[in-house]
């Protein structure tokens, strides 16, 4: 073992290592003459957002019929949406998204979602998480696939993060993948004991007949040394950036600082809850908006903090189904179908426009004469992405059973 | 685990073979339970039905034998556990009805916090609440809402010290089992004044008892009527109904998280109610049928409709279920086939409850689901089979159910063994009886468990946290594991005292060689104690 040696520099970080020589280390060297790794930062919006006042039909009549109490107004009014075609507007309080969308980094597809008419959030997670709705035996998670499909020997054990305290299910599988819920927090802490100690639980979880603990041990250890190394106590957000106080905007901004670490960042995941506004859902203002508030300027703080890395960068936003087109009896929206979702960054990303066909809001054109219809199969969205941001040119095994898959050209 | 590395290691440290291989004895003609077991044997019993053993455990269980400790332990109103209510004698809410914390606990935060907002609204009208969020609380408003938080955190702590001392073990992982499963989030809305009522009175009394009746007492828990939303759910031709709404000024206090602000629209508060499908789904989807247990959208829309009505007197002052007929949808209903007359009033949700209850699906969801709880991730079918039969002859009859997974040969095979990682809570409790630390305060404890990803009452989903490894079992936690355990043994946390018991005990030896050497290397005693909570041996029950 080497005990002390510089092992790259990068970006004006430098990795230093005590006491260990991880091979993975060894292979980044290696890795960081080539060019850099696009990275796919995934934004989960767990209990099924309502797309609807997320991204307004404004000029659909029918959505103010069905929505009485809890429709956004018209861009015209002070309290309205924000235009962004003439037909479509985003919930005001989404306008920190609006910048990106004027320079042409914000893509929006809407009316997506899955062909699989469940309503129940948990089964519509799991099949958005798998990439296989419908099927419940699938084992591993579409992020996970793509990694398998793009093994490579200069992976680090930072390749895919989530920043939660447990591994999602798109990130589970054959690939390793890190589930972080602070940064800062993440190692043995043992005070003057702890090189002694981690390496003595390190020996234990080596030694494990147990397949499953033995491997998640050695991925934990070999990413605590990689992570000490990067020092993330010192981190500082760039450009100005501000990051929104609450666990979501914290897993962004840890996000930015692996990205920027260099750590060997492909894929991230973070979530946000609280979408699942079956009463008093609010309008403009209320119990959605501030989510959608602090979903937004998540989203703009960390476009910002990564400035010009954004252009090797895809975030893509997504929620297991959309809701009802009509408000229910408490003011609120029941379990739909069809929602939106957003892709943001990324070099060639075609943004500055709402992708995918509008089924319409009236009765007969909806998904069971109740919800927004279903025009584009997310996986077709997820495979643009695996495509044309990632460059993954056959996507038939991160798919399995999807057939007829459709470009919808937001990635050039 | 193998059956190859298992015998590797008996070999290893000389042990002997566990379970599967030893006499099957007495306690009924379909019982596995072994008559002389060895150390792993009954180790395995104490991590199953229980939360591990604490030092000593297993030499008692071995003078009591086996078979009675498990006949015991299924007969919790049998076992005295006296200690336990001294133990839990200085917490204040435990025992008070819902009315009563409402009124000593709930309501004077409330309104300590409606006068600063009137004061700082007098100050100057700020329409941002993020805004007037951030401006100091008067002292008074501090002084009741520490009062209000005591509720939770005495709920949590019962929660722990019970799981770490209850002579009732299966009591006790069963009344965490079924709230599992019937989840409430404390999270929303005045959920968290009726947790504690919630668990005492509608989960615990029914843990081993009849599954229909634990149904009715859930679906007419005000703690399940908020949740799930069924409180407001009405026929959309009923009459209008609002004063049974809250009054919006009380509801910035009753929704803490997430923030639920009243609509300022006046008209808004005049528009009639109606029905919501979020209990009905749930019902049938977690809570009786299972997702593929064969029911529709128009099932979910049917069982909504029989439920309307089913709602809670006086909300705001902790009162308890109420049958409102003017919410009611009286019309006829259609459910899995079953017809349920026009009229039937509060009887309609009754009468979805008796078929739900009854329904083939039902007997094999809830039997699958114990079977993964006490055997493993993937239960043996041969034994889901039985435990469903069992389910479907009893009528339900949860202690029979249990009983047959717990005689059976599936649970004492060596498949079985160490076939479950810990969730957090378990493995936090079990750490605290393999010590024989002395907890008087259990807060740090459930603070632990939030950190390792499961706090306490705090399940969002009503899908309840999952009882499956991979849910569990990823880097940051594992690292959180090993770090809790260097806390726990360290003396600093507050309120823990922990013991000198013997830890390896509650492995019963069985360690792989790395996992021995490394602790024979330890510096110290309480460096063996954490080496050994930390293990990935001991992450396994």
């Amino acid at each position: 073992m080497i005990s002390r040696r510089v092992f790259m520099k990068n970006g004006g970080l430098a990795l230093l290592s005590l006491g260990f020589a991880p091979a993975f280390l060894a292979r980044t060297v290696e890795a960081a003459g080539a060019a850099r790794r696009k990275i796919l930062i995934t934004i989960f919006q767990r209990g099924a957002v309502d797309g609807l006042n997320m991204v307004v039909p404004f000029g659909e009549r029918e959505y103010y019929a069905a929505r009485p109490s809890i429709a956004i107004p018209k861009p015209n009014d002070p309290e309205g949406a924000v235009d962004l075609d003439g037909f479509f507007g985003l919930h005001p309080r989404l306008a920190p998204l609006k910048p990106l969308w004027d320079s042409h980094q914000l893509a929006i597809v809407h009316a997506s979602g899955s062909p699989d008419g469940t309503r129940s959030h948990f089964d519509a997670q799991d099949y958005m998480e798998t990439a296989t709705p419908g099927v419940k035996s699938t084992q591993d998670g579409w992020l996970n696939r793509y990694l398998h499909a793009r093994e490579h020997a200069s992976a680090t054990p930072f390749r895919a993060v989530a920043l939660a305290t447990q591994l999602p299910r798109s990130l589970q599988g054959l690939e390793p993948a890190l589930a972080i819920g602070q940064i800062g927090q993440f190692g043995i802490r043992a005070g003057q004991a702890t090189d002694m100690v981690q390496a003595s639980f390190e020996s234990e979880y080596a030694a494990a007949a147990d397949k499953v603990l033995n491997r998640t041990g050695g991925e934990a250890f070999d990413a605590v040394k990689m992570l000490k190394s990067a020092d993330p106590s010192k981190y500082q957000p760039e450009n100005g950036a501000e990051y929104p106080r609450s666990a979501y905007g914290d897993a962004l901004r840890q996000i930015a600082q692996l990205v920027k670490a260099d750590v060997g960042l492909e894929v991230a995941f973070a979530e946000a809850g609280g979408w699942d506004t079956h009463v008093n859902q609010g309008s403009s203002a209320g119990q959605l908006a501030a989510r959608l508030d602090d979903f937004s300027r998540g989203i703009a703080a960390l476009a910002r903090d990564l400035g010009d890395r954004m252009g090797d960068i895809v975030i893509l936003t997504m929620s297991e189904f959309g809701r009802a087109v009509a408000e229910n009896g408490n003011r609120g929206t029941d379990h739909g179908h069809g929602n939106a979702m957003f892709i943001i960054g990324g070099q060639n990303v075609r943004g500055g426009k709402v992708y995918g066909r509008w089924p319409g809001l009236a009765r007969e054109q909806r998904y069971d004469g109740r919800d927004l219809a279903v025009t584009t199969d997310f996986r077709s969205v997820f495979a643009e992405v695996v495509r044309g941001h990632l460059g993954v040119a056959d996507t038939r095994g991160i798919f399995p059973g999807f057939n007829d898959m459709k470009n919808l050209g937001f990635l050039g | 685990m193998g059956m190859k590395s298992l015998l590797a290691r008996a070999l290893v440290f000389a042990m002997a073979l566990p379970a599967a291989a030893a006499g099957i004895t007495a306690s009924g003609p379909a019982s596995a339970v072994p008559g002389n077991p060895d150390d792993k044997t009954i180790l395995h019993v104490l991590n199953r039905i229980g939360f591990g053993a604490r030092p000593g455990d297993v030499e008692r269980v071995r003078q009591m034998g086996l078979a009675a400790y498990i006949d015991q332990q299924l007969r919790p109103d049998r076992i005295p556990d006296t200690q336990m209510a001294a133990r839990l004698s200085s917490f204040e809410t435990l025992t008070l009805s819902s009315r009563q914390i409402a009124q000593d606990y709930y309501v004077p935060a409330q309104m300590a916090r409606r006068q600063a907002q009137l004061a700082k609204k007098d100050a100057g009208n700020d329409q941002n609440p993020s805004d007037a969020a951030k401006k100091p609380r008067t002292p008074q408003e501090m002084e009741m809402a520490r009062k209000q938080r005591e509720v939770v955190v005495e709920l949590t702590e019962q929660k722990i010290l019970r799981a770490a001392y209850s002579d009732r073990q299966l009591e006790e992982v069963l009344t965490d089992f079924w709230f599992n499963h019937f989840n409430v989030f404390a999270g929303k809305g005045p959920t968290q004044e009726y947790l504690t009522a919630y668990e005492r009175d509608t989960i615990r009394p029914h843990v081993l008892g009849k599954f229909r009746d634990l149904l009715e007492a859930t679906a007419k828990s005000p703690a399940m009527l908020f949740y799930l939303d069924n409180w407001q759910s009405a026929d959309p031709n009923a009459a209008d109904m609002r004063e049974q709404r809250m009054r919006p000024g009380g509801r910035g206090l009753f929704f803490p998280r997430p923030p639920q602000r009243p609509n300022q629209n006046p008209n808004a508060q005049r528009q009639k109610r109606g029905l919501n499908e979020n209990y009905g789904r749930e019902l049938m989807e977690l809570h009786t049928l299972g997702v593929d247990g064969g029911y529709t959208q128009d099932d979910v829309v049917n069982v909504a409709r029989a439920f309307t009505g089913w709602t809670i007197d006086q909300p705001r002052q902790g009162g308890g279920f109420r049958f409102e007929p003017r919410l009611h949808d009286s019309r006829e209903k259609v459910v899995l086939g079953h017809r349920i007359k026009a009229g039937g009033g509060e009887s309609d949700g009754e009468q979805v409850l008796d078929i739900l209850a009854k329904h083939p699906s039902t007997a094999r969801f809830i039997s699958t689901k114990l079977a993964r709880r006490f055997v493993s991730d993937t239960p043996p079918p041969a034994l889901v089979d039985r435990a469903a039969k069992r389910f479907a002859e009893t009528d339900g009859d949860i202690r029979e159910v249990v009983r047959t997974i717990l005689t059976s040969p599936e649970f004492f095979s060596a498949d079985a063994y160490r076939a479950k990682v810990k969730t957090p809570f378990e493995f936090v409790v079990s750490a605290v009886r393999a010590t024989g630390t002395e907890v008087t305060d259990a807060m740090p404890l459930a603070q632990a468990v939030r950190q390792l990803g499961m706090p306490l009452y705090m399940c969002q989903p009503p899908t309840g946290y999952a009882d499956r490894a991979d849910a569990w079992v990823n880097t940051g936690a594992l690292l959180n594991r090993m770090n809790f355990a260097l806390q726990l043994v360290s003396g600093r946390m507050r309120g823990i005292e922990p013991g000198a018991g013997p830890v390896s005990a509650a492995l019963a030896n069985d360690v792989s060689p790395a996992t021995a050497s490394t602790i024979a290397k330890a510096g110290d005693p309480k460096q063996v104690a954490a080496l050994t909570l930390g293990s990935p041996e001991f992450q396994r029950r």
